[in-house]
């Protein structure tokens, strides 16, 4: 059984990756990610952001109680407070070594300036990053934004990147756009050497009792896997670059279903935290078994082979009117009760 | 040759790093900067001039590090020291040893007092005139740029010699000067440093391949002609330091001699004098000689050998009469040292012909005293009578000997070309590293820029003056600035002191940061500002500093724009030069924090200028006659005539003045004097909300500065009380009818927001401001543990609690607290001292120290003082909390009403737990004393109470009420009997001892661990009736955050900046190991009942007991919502949840071994993460921190392990031991 497969022209041994998580935050997560079969991973978002709030907050610890006391002019060495990604950069080389030649590290960005961008971008490719994933994360605040300068801000920073690195590129989008086609078709215009579908963006998690805001965060379910990968079955064949596929993978058939909307990789954290890394091993051999029980003996054989490019079973909007008749049909009892 | 504008420290390290292999260090103020930057160096790969990176080892105490040292030198690498004060003296041993081996080698000594009525770390001689005995030669500098130079050339003398050398200079004042200095290239160290020296030393080596012996013991028949060997190596010492001045100035221009002389070629009058006095003293002769005096002064350099030649031929024939100044006092001599020493080499000329001047001897400038011209015209005017002083000090006013000389303070000998600035400002806000900047732009900009920085005495709310010269030639004036042309006045509340515009000249400028809008500035001044500003002229501007800062996005951050101020008003550099030097360091300075750091800074340096006002100066038609508002807080009349008079003038700033009579003689103060100095420097301060306080004592628990005390009283007493009192009913079972009231001493306040965080206390029903968005991201914060709700602490959302940080109005709270200090406290015989609810009522005898704000030693300190605070003796090692504990002006230990409270000394740094010991030996003595006298007169005072006191059980609160009582009967008894009888006379000088005392040693972990193990380690083992209260921060907290053997693996300090690398020594083990040691190890903000519970067990444990204390401290780097250290205690938590710091108990009467803390329920990170010393390695190393970070897991995995194992031993596992001596 042949599970290979190409992203952002990088070959991989199968189609499996294990996507942004705390597996693989430290060399070890990603060492047994790898020995249970991965075909790449990638590794936590830097946020440039918190590397900046951090420097901020050092120095000005590093500064407290300074010049204050004759004995004590300072409390600890003299040390530059930059924000310079150190820990990351460590964390790639660490991941990278740990993969092995076979297994491509993705190393993912969350900047806020452009320099951050670029600059972050470089140093990952420095220390060894097979790719870079953009995880643009931006939450326009006020609400009088034009649609098209929120989306202008993914193209540029993907143009500013790109020009800036030779390593392949990837955007992670969230499914949040007027028209999601177009903007994945933009990125792919822009260079994007491939998309990530769909960022979860973190939401506000309100607790009444206490009167708190928090950031909430949940793991997804096999239920969340419907849009993205209607969106992969729609967008294989019209853009040229990778597509991998994200969010609610949790069987060997969630992945299958990815395959053949058109993915070309499948990604999961969810499922990996909710079983260990061990999983991974057995997400690979359903895949392999669900192949060969259905004849295929490669993963190209199977990919794209329920896409709108294959004219096969998209639904449109006879398929919509279909669904509700279908959900009217099965709740009709709840509502006479 | 490079100029750069530092300091003394730098300018003798510079060259003493670069021309050694090896240094060997140990924290102590003024010299520790020169060890820092060596380890800095060195931790960096900074190499000698010989290509190698020299070895920086700090040592657990100057003792150790001059062993560590001699035996570097015997293995043949060149090694220095860095040390001062008690430091040299612990060396002491070994320099005779290494002088005696003739092994070069320079000490390098920021010469400082030596503590004896009390310590002081500031500057003089006694340290250094401590060794001269020891037969190492002594260089001594007067500037930085002698402290560069001079070290070299030790450096070289001493490898041409083989004699050892002390190079010193003045501590604090030229160790902490900026000046300008022209630093020597590598290139000219080596011409200087002849290699060969080098090769011969390291041939001279101790080495197996040709092995000598070394450090005989040697008997009468040779060791004296053997000591007498020595001679023609110190002969040659004058010409070799000569020879090395000579290559330095041939080589640099820069001229020195053994001995100097200037001023008048015919001078009939000279001073001698050595360090930086020597400058003042010169610059003053001059001057006097330019109006025709014959006056001068003879610098020497080279104190030891004494180049007597070199003396004589420096002093003019013309001399008639010398006066040699002495920057040290040895009492009971015939005179002090450099005296001795001239008037001998002057009585051995003249006994060969010379004529003999008329010789006198004078004391200055002790613990950095101030040293001015005026004093120097005063010796040479004293010089001048018919019969001079014999003996004399200058710079006090001498009312019990009379050894003063009147002086003229206001003779300014200043060139006028030099700028001259001070700034008074808080250690918060920035003052001095922007003055410091200044300098550096300044001397950038090839001015000569000299700064010196006066310090507070406190911790907390600590206040600074940056005096600061700038001019086109170099500046040789090591004195405070009197008059200065600008006066920056940071912080509004200052301009009241009356020392502020008194250092300003006639028609001088001042700049006022003040938030008072421009138009009533002037009406916002205290009298006293506004009289002096008219009087001299003073032209003012104002500038609300903080809307400019907060506007140009920095916050709250002050300094650029003071700074730009500076510039602009001053006139010190051209304002179109100014602006882009500023922005130039700006972007030096924050270039690497990103664009937006320097685009926020330099909008700010631009918004400036725009913002200063010029405040309109009405001509003198103001009221004059009103009192002034006093800006100085008045000290209450009811204070005792101590702090009425000495006391406040040392908090006026008038200490100075203060004659010799006003000062007790033997270092014996008064306690219980800090709650006169009412301080408000927390404009935010805990304010209690009656209607929801649960009276859990949580808040006062943790308080550091005792200012939350609470009592209950009946409630017929609130009739009396001031209008909006706060009471509420005691919520206490069997206690009907009384109040409960928590009062918050405001003014004593430091803001810190420790009790907020304890206080369990939030509101419901409230709405919330300011939540947090998920694109705020407060990534730091730790997930909710299932143990540990999350709490409605969303960051920067302020909760309402029972207590809370709010303004206050000092006249409401100073009623208050007056009718509050009438009320009853609780009877210590019916508090249950078992709870911390319970605690709250019992008096704290240790009150309003000057420790930082939020402080993690002192809650526990507070505590020792309430449980056991009237029969409390506490040794108290040096260190922080001997600092906050006893640094004058003012006390915090204080006393009961009944006048009872703790006793407390500090003795040293290194032999805390020795003296504790002693205390409890005279205790024990007295006691036994007591009792037999008591057995003796058994009769005649009653049998019946006799008996009850001898056989009275002394465990219980109520059991030392009832023994009290006895003894003050007894006392009374015997007042009745024959004054006569010796057992009477007796008993009565002893039997207070009667009554239990509690003996506390009380330390840091620099003693505990380091300095002071070895005494640690025996008084633990000798059995005795001691506790040991270690507050462990991990850290030398006082010194700067040095490590010691409790910092832990992976953190940084300094000392360790590449992250330590060995765990911390396991101290509670160590002590269990003897089965006879009560051990805890407590942290309050995990668990408060268990402090509370082991500092009682310990006290009642009749041997020795010791108690480790986790003390957050401000060299950790912790903050919450921007107050620092205001998450002390949940850092105590997290310390305890990841299992780093286990709670242990260890019995030794029972002989169990007691784990109180539940297993880890936190990762390490979630401790680590939260602590800047943790985070700075992931920095600058991430590979090791990772490493690092790794190991510390494991090694909490195995103590945890190990400990578990332990509690589940029985007592036949654990060593017996006889419980007391």
């Amino acid at each position: 059984m042949d599970l290979s497969t190409k992203y952002l022209g990088l070959e991989l041994r199968n189609p499996l990756v294990a996507s942004a998580g705390p597996l693989t935050s430290t060399a070890d997560g990603v060492r047994q990610l790898v020995d249970a079969g991965v075909g790449a991973v990638v590794l936590p978002s830097l946020f440039e952001e918190e590397l900046r709030h951090q420097a901020d907050q050092d120095s000005r610890l590093a500064a407290a109680g300074t010049e204050s006391f004759p004995e004590a002019l300072s409390y600890l060495p003299d040390t530059t407070f930059d924000h310079w990604p150190h820990r990351y950069l460590h964390l790639i080389e660490q991941a990278t070594a740990a993969a092995g030649p076979g297994v491509p590290v993705i190393a993912s960005l969350n900047g806020v300036s452009t320099g951050g961008w670029t600059d972050y971008a470089t140093a990952m490719q420095e220390a060894g990053a097979a790719a870079i994933e953009l995880n643009i994360y931006y939450l326009p605040r006020d609400p009088l934004i034009p649609a098209r300068d929120a989306e202008r801000r993914y193209t540029e920073i993907l143009i500013s990147v790109k020009a800036a690195v030779r390593i392949p590129v990837a955007v992670k989008i969230g499914p949040y756009f007027s028209s999601p086609g177009e903007m994945a078709t933009l990125l792919d215009r822009a260079g994007a050497d491939g998309l990530v579908l769909f960022n979860r963006f973190m939401q506000t998690d309100i607790d009444p009792e206490t009167f708190t805001v928090s950031a909430g965060f949940r793991l997804s379910s096999p239920g969340e896997s419907a849009l993205p990968r209607s969106w992969i079955a729609l967008l294989r064949g019209k853009v040229r670059c990778s597509l991998a596929a994200t969010t609610g993978v949790e069987t060997p058939a969630d992945v299958a279903a990815y395959l053949l909307a058109g993915a070309d990789v499948v990604m999961t954290t969810s499922a990996l935290l909710r079983h260990g890394p061990g999983y991974a091993g057995h997400l690979l051999d359903g895949l392999a078994g669900w192949m060969h029980r259905k004849g295929f003996g490669t993963v190209a054989e199977l990919r794209g082979l329920l896409s709108a490019e294959a004219g096969l079973a998209v639904p449109g909007r006879t398929g919509y009117l279909s669904a509700i008749e279908q959900a009217t049909h099965a709740f009709s009892n709840v509502a006479t009760r | 040759m490079t100029r750069a504008t530092i300091d003394g420290n730098e300018a003798a390290v510079s060259a003493a790093y670069r021309l050694n292999d090896v240094c060997c260090i140990y924290p102590i103020t003024p010299s520790s900067p020169m060890a820092e930057l060596a380890d800095e160096w060195s931790s960096k790969g900074r190499p000698n001039v010989w290509g190698g990176v020299p070895t920086v080892v700090e040592m657990q105490s100057e003792g150790g590090a001059a062993g560590a040292l001699h035996g570097s030198l015997q293995g043949g690498s060149l090694t220095t020291t860095f040390t001062a004060s008690q430091g040299l003296l612990l060396m002491i041993p070994n320099m005779y040893k290494i002088a005696g081996e003739l092994t070069p080698a320079v000490f390098h000594v920021a010469a400082r007092s030596l503590a004896a009525q009390g310590l002081s770390i500031f500057g003089d001689h006694s340290d250094v005139m401590a060794v001269r005995q020891t037969g190492f030669a002594m260089l001594c500098s007067a500037s930085v740029q002698e402290a560069h130079d001079l070290a070299v050339v030790a450096q070289a003398a001493s490898l041409a010699t083989r004699v050892p050398f002390v190079h010193f200079f003045d501590g604090f004042r030229t160790s902490h000067e900026l000046n300008a200095c022209e630093l020597l290239s590598d290139d000219e160290l080596r011409s200087l440093v002849s290699y060969d020296l080098v090769r011969a030393h390291r041939s001279r080596a101790l080495s197996p391949e040709h092995p000598v012996v070394r450090g005989t013991a040697q008997n009468p028949d040779v060791y004296f002609q053997a000591r007498e060997t020595v001679n023609p190596f110190y002969a040659a010492v004058p010409g070799a330091v000569e020879a090395a001045m000579s290559s330095l100035a041939s080589l640099t221009g820069r001229r020195y001699e053994l001995v100097s002389y200037q001023g008048h070629p015919d001078a009939d009058r000279v001073v001698v004098v050595m360090g930086s006095g020597a400058e003042t003293a010169a610059a003053t002769a001059k001057h006097l000689a330019e109006r025709g005096e014959r006056v001068g002064v003879v610098q020497v350099r080279l104190f030891r050998p004494f180049p007597a030649s070199a003396l004589l031929a420096a002093l003019p024939a013309s001399v008639t009469r010398v006066a040699v100044l002495d920057r040290t006092k040895e009492p009971g001599s015939l005179g002090e040292p450099l005296f001795l020493d001239v008037l001998a080499a002057l009585a051995e000329a003249s006994s060969s012909g010379r004529s003999m001047p008329l010789v006198t001897g004078g004391r200055y400038g002790l613990s950095s005293k101030e040293f001015t011209p005026g004093m120097i015209a005063g010796v040479f005017d004293e010089l001048s009578r018919p019969a001079p002083r014999p003996r004399f000090t200058v710079g006090i006013t001498d009312d019990v000997s009379g050894t003063s000389l009147p002086y003229d303070d206001s003779l300014d000998i200043e060139d006028p070309a030099t700028t001259r600035a001070v700034f008074f400002g808080l250690g918060s806000d920035g003052t001095v590293s922007a003055n410091k900047n200044s300098i550096k732009i300044l001397g950038d900009a090839g001015q000569h820029a000299q700064g010196y920085f006066v310090y507070d005495s406190k911790k907390s709310g600590s206040e600074t003056v940056s005096h600061l010269r700038f001019g086109p030639d170099p500046i040789k004036a090591p004195y405070l600035i009197r008059r200065a042309g600008f006066v920056g006045v940071h912080q509004a509340r200052l301009i009241g002191r009356g020392e502020v515009l008194e250092r300003a000249a006639p028609g001088a400028v001042v700049l006022l940061n003040t938030p008072v809008p421009p138009a009533a500035v002037w009406d916002s001044l205290p009298e006293v500002a506004r009289s002096q500003i008219q009087a001299k002229k003073l032209t003012l501007y104002a500038i609300d500093a903080a809307a400019v800062a907060g506007e140009a996005g920095l916050g709250g951050r002050v300094n650029t724009v003071l700074q730009t101020c500076f510039f602009a008003i001053s006139g010190v550099l051209p304002q179109e030069e100014a602006i882009p030097a500023i922005k130039k360091a700006i972007a030096k300075s924050y270039g690497r924090r990103g664009s937006g750091v320097v685009a926020r800074n330099n909008a700010a340096v631009d918004a400036a200028v725009a913002g200063l006002h010029r405040v309109e100066v009405p001509s003198g038609d103001m009221p004059s006659a009103g009192v002034a508002p006093d800006a100085e807080a008045a000290i209450p009349a009811e204070a005792p005539e101590f702090v009425r008079t000495v006391t406040a003038a040392m908090l006026a700033g008038r200490g100075d003045e203060l004659p010799v009579s006003a000062l007790p003689a033997d270092g014996t103060y008064p306690p219980g004097t800090s709650k006169y100095e009412k301080r408000n420097i927390s404009d935010l301060v805990a304010v209690w909300d009656p209607e929801l306080c649960i009276q859990c004592g949580n808040c006062s628990f943790v308080c550091p500065h005792s200012v939350i005390r609470s009592t209950f009283y009946p409630d017929g007493l609130l009739d009396e009380a001031p209008d909006g009192f706060p009471a509420m009913p005691l919520d206490s079972r069997g206690l009907p009818d009384r109040s409960f009231t928590l009062q918050v001493y405001a003014e004593d306040c430091t803001g810190c927001g420790l009790c907020v965080e304890a206080c369990p206390v939030p509101v419901r029903g409230a709405v919330l401001a300011r939540p947090s968005f998920p694109d705020q991201p407060a990534p730091t914060d730790l997930p909710a543990s299932p143990d540990r709700p999350p709490g409605p602490a969303a960051p920067g959302t302020p909760v309402h609690k029972a207590i809370n940080l709010g303004p206050y109005d000092r006249d409401h709270v100073r009623r208050n607290v007056a009718f509050f200090e009438t009320l009853p406290l609780a009877d210590r015989s019916r508090v249950d001292f078992g709870t911390v609810r319970g605690a709250q009522f019992l008096q704290p005898l240790f009150e309003f120290s000057g420790a930082c704000a939020g402080c993690g030693e002192t809650p526990y300190i507070r505590l020792l003082s309430q449980l056991f605070g009237d029969r409390l003796m506490v040794a108290n090692a040096t260190g922080c909390s001997s600092i906050y504990g006893g640094n004058l002006p003012t006390t915090p230990w204080t006393t009961n009403r009944d006048g009872r409270g703790p006793a407390w000394s500090n003795s040293l740094f290194e032999d805390n737990a020795e003296f504790g010991l002693g205390f409890r030996l005279a205790a024990d003595q007295q006691l036994a004393l007591a009792r037999s006298r008591l057995r003796e007169v058994r009769d005649a005072v009653g049998s019946e109470l006799a008996d009850a006191i001898l056989d009275a059980p002394q465990r219980r609160e109520s059991e030392y009420a009832a023994q009290r009582a006895r003894v003050s009967e007894l006392t009374e008894r015997l007042g009745t009997l024959d004054a006569e009888n010796p057992s009477v006379r007796d008993l009565l000088s002893v039997a207070d001892h009667l009554v239990r005392r509690s003996v506390w040693i009380v330390g840091g972990d620099g003693w505990a661990y380091d300095i002071g193990a070895g005494g640690l380690d025996h008084v633990l083992a000798s059995g005795r009736d001691v506790n040991v209260l270690v507050l462990d921060t991990e850290v030398y907290s006082n010194t700067g955050g040095q490590a010691s053997k409790a910092t832990p693996l992976g953190a940084v300090a300094k000392f360790a900046a590449a992250g330590k690398r060995v765990p911390k020594k396991d101290l509670a083990l160590q002590a269990i190991a003897y089965g006879s040691v009560y051990v805890a190890r407590v942290a309050m903000g995990a668990d408060p009942q268990q402090t509370l519970r082991a500092l009682r067990e310990a006290e009642a444990y009749d041997g020795p007991s010791l108690v480790i204390a986790y003390s957050h401290c401000i060299a950790h780097g912790i903050e919450k919502d921007g107050q620092l250290l205001r998450n002390g205690m949940d850092q105590q938590y997290r310390a305890v949840a990841s299992g780093y710091w286990p709670l242990i108990r260890y019995d030794a009467v029972t002989r169990a071994f007691l784990l109180d803390s539940p297993r880890p329920r936190l990762p390490l990170s979630a401790y680590t993460g939260q602590e800047l010393r943790f985070r700075i390695l992931a920095r600058t190393d991430p590979q090791a921190a990772a490493q690092l970070a790794e190991r510390a897991e494991q090694e909490v995995r195995q103590r945890w392990t190990t400990y578990e194992e332990m509690a589940a031993r029985g007592p036949e596992r654990f060593p017996a031991a006889d419980g007391s001596a």
